[in-house]
């Protein structure tokens, strides 16, 4: 009974895994800067790569493959998030603008910053 | 996989391959670990371990490569006329 339980959570989450890196994927190929790009990269890094993982230890047990597991883990959130920063304070120190509203789309945004103003 | 190889190939910019780079290798280190469990060979996660390891490090040189050799502008003429 257990190990059904187990097995149903951890093919749970390698599912929900993999459904978060296509999903960051696809980000990557379709947002339009490097900054929103940035974005959807780090939902790789978290969600896919934790749940990923996650399903790996219910699937290990409590061995020693499991310590590997959290170290994987761990050395992923260390360094997803520097790597991030770096990436995001060299591209702007390169000269990459941001992306921002083209000129001509700016009016379906004028809704929201008078309401919020007034 | 292949479409983080796309954004690495056509992406317009250094940083967008850099990034692309970074996800192709964190997608690359699990790989390596559901390799291992699927092989029944645990001592594929000591290789992930390594490869999480070098692919961080070698994104930050070549981050600081690209910041202070001023190589970061790189964009093409046709993304800044707006």
């Amino acid at each position: 009974m257990t190990d059904l339980i187990l097995e149903v959570l951890s093919w749970m989450s390698i599912l929900g895994g993999l459904f978060f890196m296509i999903v960051g994927t696809i980000g990557i190929v379709r947002m339009p800067d490097v900054y929103t790009r940035l974005h959807a990269a780090g939902m790789t890094d978290t969600m896919g790569a934790g749940l990923l993982l996650l399903g790996m230890c219910f699937q290990a047990g409590l061995t020693l493959v499991l310590v590997r597991l959290i170290l994987i883990y761990a050395f992923l959130l260390f360094t997803s998030p520097i790597s991030t920063h770096a990436l995001a304070s060299a591209a702007l120190s390169g000269g990459v603008e941001p992306y921002t509203v083209p000129a001509d789309r700016a009016g379906e945004f004028n809704s929201l910053n008078g309401g919020q103003n007034s | 996989m292949s479409l983080a190889m796309t954004r690495a190939l056509m992406g317009p910019t250094v940083y967008d391959r850099v990034l692309a780079v970074n996800t192709f290798g964190t997608k690359t280190v699990l790989l390596i670990a559901a390799l291992g469990f699927l092989t029944e060979r645990p001592e594929f996660l000591d290789l992930s371990i390594v490869y999480a390891l070098i692919n961080f490090i070698g994104t930050i040189a070549v981050l600081k490569f690209f910041e202070y050799r001023d190589l970061g502008w790189t964009r093409p003429p046709e993304a800044g006329s707006e």
